[in-house]
Formats: C-alpha cells, structure tokens, sequence
C-alpha cells in the first residue's frame, strides 16, 4: 500500500508566532510529504479531531509561547481518550531543557528548538512512520 | 477480505473509521476495490455541491459558512478539500482547514483534505471514491473544494449534482477572457467579496456573457449571487438557489440523468484504468524498452512498436 506519509502541522493557544510552522510545514512538503495546516489558535480538541479526520499519521505542534507544559500533555490526553496513540505527537518552538526531558518523559516525541536543520526533522519523521507503519 | 465490523462503523459513521476507509480508497489498491463495491448500495441519498474557482476567491470561507448554515438545519456535512500535489516533489500543502476551524470539532461534519496526486482536473482520482465513503456514512451534504481553478480543471462537474463557481470582483477584467470550460459547468455563480470596489461591474460583465448563450424555455440559467463569505452575507441566498438548482434537476428528471452520466464517465475510466494497469507488465514494458533505440536509429516508427505491443496485449487476453 502506498505509505504517503500524512502530518498535521498546527499552531495551539493564542501563540501568534507561525514563521517556525510554516517552515517546517514547507520543508515537510517539499520532502514529498502531505502536510495539513491548521493555522493559528488551535485547541488539543481541534487537534486531535483534525488529526482523526485526516488520518495522519503525526500530528506537529509549534509552540513559542511558553504554554507547552499544559498543551502537549492536554493533546496527548485526548489521544489516548480517543484512542489514537498510534499517532506521534511531536513538534517545536522555545522549550526549556528541563521541559524537553519533562515532556519525553510523558510519551512525546521528539521536540525541535530553534537554529534545527528541517533536514534532521524530515529524518525523523521518516524513520518513525517507517517503523510504525499504518495496517 | 473487508471486515463487517468495519463496514458497520462506517455506516454508523464513526469517524475513525470512516477516516481510514478514505485512506484505502485513496491508496486504490484491491482491498479498496473490494470495500467500495459493499458500500455502492448505500450510497446516492447525499447531494453533492462542488465550489470550484480561483485560488483565494474565498471558496473554503463559503465551505465554512454553508456548512454551518446547514448545521443550523441538523443535516451532516461531509467536506472534501483539494489542493495541489507538487509534480516535482509529490508533496502537497493542504491548507483549507484553516478557514474551517469552526466546524472542525462539530460531531455532524467530518473535513477531508485530499492533494490531487498527479491528476490534473482539480479534483484527485479518488475524490469520487471518497465522497461515496462520505455518503455510505450517511452524511446528508457533501461539499468539494476543488483546487483553484484555471482553466482546465472541470472535473467536478462529473462529480457533484450542483457546481458553484466562485468570482471576486477583481476576476472582472479576466470575465471577458474566462474560456468557456469554466462558465458552461456553473450552474450558478457566487460574486465573493461583494464588499470590495467593483461588485457591480463584475456583475453586469457576468451576466452580459451569460446572455449571450444560446437558450430555451426549458433550460436552465445560471444565476449570480452576491455574497460576502468572510461575514456570513448571502449564505441562506446561495443555499436556497442549491434548493431551486436540485428541485430543477429533479422536477424535468434530471439528477437521475445528470447521475448516469457521471457514472458513464467513471465506468470508463475505471475500465481505462483496469486495461492500463494489464497492459504494462513485464514483457511489454521490457519490449517497450528494447525497441527505444530502434526507433531511434530509424528502423521501426513509433505507431509499427505500438501495433506490436497492442497485438501481443490482444493475443494474451484472447489466450486467457
Ligand atoms: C519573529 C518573532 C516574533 C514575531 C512573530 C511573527 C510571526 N508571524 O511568526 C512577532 C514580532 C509578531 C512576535 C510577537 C511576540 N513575541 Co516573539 N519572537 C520572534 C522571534 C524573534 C523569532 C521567532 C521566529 O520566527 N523564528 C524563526 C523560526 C523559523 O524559528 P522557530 O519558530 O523557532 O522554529 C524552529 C524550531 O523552533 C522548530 N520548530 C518550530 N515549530 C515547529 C513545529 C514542528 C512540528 C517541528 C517539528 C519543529 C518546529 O523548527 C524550526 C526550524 O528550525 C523569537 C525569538 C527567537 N529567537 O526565537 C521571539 C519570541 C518567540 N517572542 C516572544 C514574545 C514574548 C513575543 C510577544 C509576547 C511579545 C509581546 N510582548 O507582545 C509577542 C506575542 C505575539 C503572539 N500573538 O503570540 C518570546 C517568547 C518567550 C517565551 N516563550 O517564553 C521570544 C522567545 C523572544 C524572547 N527571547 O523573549 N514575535
Ligand atoms: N473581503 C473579503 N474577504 C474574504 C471574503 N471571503 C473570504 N475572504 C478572505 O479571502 C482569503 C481567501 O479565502 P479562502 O476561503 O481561503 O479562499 P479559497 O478560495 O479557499 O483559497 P484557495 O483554497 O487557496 O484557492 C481569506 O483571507 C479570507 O478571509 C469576502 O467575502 N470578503
Ligand atoms: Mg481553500
């Protein structure tokens, strides 16, 4: 079956900054990737549903706004709610170190801080849906 | 094999479901084939509208506004939204979610972003196979986005019951050039962006050309209306010209009709398709091969290798 690979790209909360997502969400495509772009002010419940809808197989959130210790766990919450592990949830944005291990810690992928090549996400990426293929 | 359980939660309309029966179409592989002939049945009750128009006319914003208008009325909606594949790359940006956040979490819509995978008719090859997963689920709308349109990309007149093609004020000068594809599939015309300079002119330029066509007392005309999508203005008055197209349609036994041809249309290609797929295998892709430099040194033309390879393809269907 044809594995195009399918990533949702979304801004959460009221964090205006979407130069870093609309970077990623770009290179992603150019990577020959399908990415879905939700804009900006998405709540976990948007996500997630979005992400049921499109069938991706991660969901990419960017955070600049210091509010990743209550969005990622709240996403990550509802995934489990609605019972789509199966998808990674990864993403981006200014992380405190300590956060990043935090977030690790709780089941999330890989998180991306500024000055990232978007080649070492476009690896990332790759390689995860290469070892967990949709049935 | 297609397990019932699966089938059941697609007609109870279990969105993860329904999602991951959108992604086996869209991959178009056997087991596709298999689901799509056990849903055929229980589709043909959604009515299906295309918008269709140029990049940024407004056609996700009127996709939003409709669907709640509709919601308002308790019936589901099904959206699907076509962007455009990259030929260089394969990837694609789906972004028509974003004027769509509103209804993204109602129960009673389920959005589909597709990219368009190499075809070029602004809808994807399996957007039709998709919309039937929509409608076998039981949503009562179903609603295309097609890419912007240029041109060429007509295919959703083969796909919905009604097409809607959106206009801004500024596509005013390129009326007097549109080519005909695209005025022939409106059923009717949305002048978007009626809030800007120049709504009335393009008007008046649309519905000049309109009178040209040649006509009769039966047919029908299409119509223009003036909306502002991003304010929720002309939403219940392009709806109700929905209502008057569809009772149209179904009062001179039309839709029926209009159905046919769709299906005649798509019958073909699936044939078309079938053929293509048994006619490159291996021999005939590697006689293919082998006779390149023959041609090119002169020594067989093109249509003598293509007779060849049509004849053999002949012989093995006639062997089986
Ligand atoms: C540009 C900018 C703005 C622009 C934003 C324009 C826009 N549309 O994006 C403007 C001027 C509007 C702005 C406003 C504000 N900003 Co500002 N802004 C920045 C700045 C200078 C650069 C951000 C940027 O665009 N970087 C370029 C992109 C390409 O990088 P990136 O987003 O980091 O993305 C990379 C990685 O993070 C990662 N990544 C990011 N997202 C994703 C997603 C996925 C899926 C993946 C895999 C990876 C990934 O990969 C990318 C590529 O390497 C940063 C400082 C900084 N050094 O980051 C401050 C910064 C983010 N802003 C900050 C602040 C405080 C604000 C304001 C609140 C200021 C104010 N008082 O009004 C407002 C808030 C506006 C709002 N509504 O949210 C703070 C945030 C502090 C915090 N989080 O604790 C920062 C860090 C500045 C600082 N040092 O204090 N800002
Ligand atoms: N002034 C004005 N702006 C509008 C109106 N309708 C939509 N817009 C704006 O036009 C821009 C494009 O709208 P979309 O709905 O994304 O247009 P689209 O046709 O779906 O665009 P593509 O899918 O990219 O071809 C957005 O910024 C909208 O807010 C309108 O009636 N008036
Ligand atoms: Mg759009």
């Amino acid at each position: 079956m044809d594995q195009k690979i399918r990533v949702l790209v979304a801004k959460a909360g009221l964090d205006g900054h979407d130069r870093g997502a609309k970077v990623v969400a770009a290179a992603l495509r150019d990577a020959g990737m399908e990415v879905i772009y939700t804009g900006l002010r998405q709540t976990p419940e948007m996500i997630v549903e979005a992400a049921i809808q499109e069938d991706v197989h991660a969901i990419g959130i960017s955070i600049l706004s210091g509010a990743h210790m209550t969005i990622f766990p709240k996403i990550l919450q509802l995934m489990r709610e609605k019972e789509v592990e199966d998808i990674l949830l990864f993403g981006g944005g200014i992380i405190p170190e300590s956060d990043l291990v935090k977030l690790k810690e709780m089941g999330i992928g890989m998180l991306f801080t500024p000055g990232t090549s978007t080649q070492d996400i476009i690896k990332y990426l790759t390689e995860w849906v290469e070892k967990h293929p949709k049935n | 094999m297609i397990s019932n359980n699966f089938i059941e939660k697609i007609f109870r309309q279990e969105k993860k479901s329904v999602s991951r029966a959108i992604t086996l179409v869209e991959s178009g592989d056997e087991k596709a084939t298999n689901l799509l002939k056990e849903l055929h049945k229980r589709t043909g009750n959604a009515y299906r509208i295309g918008i269709t128009g140029p990049p940024g006319a407004g056609k996700s914003t009127l996709t939003n506004q409709l669907t709640k208008y509709y919601r308002k009325q308790n019936k589901t909606v099904g959206i699907i939204a076509i962007d455009p594949t990259s030929p260089f790359t394969g990837g694609a940006l789906l972004g028509d979610r974003v004027r769509m956040s509103e209804i993204g979490t109602d129960p009673g819509v389920f959005i589909r972003s597709m990219a368009t995978r190499g075809n070029l008719g602004g809808l994807s090859k399996k957007t039709i196979d998709a919309a039937d997963v929509l409608d076998a689920a039981g949503y009562e709308y179903i609603i295309f986005e097609t890419v912007g349109v240029g041109q060429s990309e007509l295919d959703i007149a083969n796909a919905a019951d009604s097409t809607i093609v959106v206009l801004v004020p500024e596509s005013g000068d390129s009326i007097q050039a549109m080519k005909a594809g695209l005025m022939e599939i409106a059923d009717f015309f949305v002048l978007n962006k009626s809030d800007r300079p120049g709504s009335e002119n393009a008007v008046t330029a649309l519905r000049t050309i309109l009178m040209l066509r040649d006509h009769t007392e039966k047919d029908w005309l299409p119509n223009i209306i003036k909306a502002v999508a991003s304010e929720n203005t002309g939403i219940s008055d392009i709806a109700d010209e929905i209502v008057r197209h569809k009772s149209f349609l179904e009062n001179n036994e039309l839709l029926l009709s209009k159905r046919e041809e769709h299906f005649r249309i798509r019958i073909k290609e699936i044939v078309e398709t079938l053929i293509r797929n048994h006619l490159w295998r291996d021999k005939r892709v590697s006689i293919l091969e082998e006779k390149l430099s023959i041609v090119v040194n002169r020594a067989e033309s093109p249509y003598e290798v293509a007779e060849h390879l049509f004849s053999d393809f002949q012989d093995q269907i006639v062997k089986q």
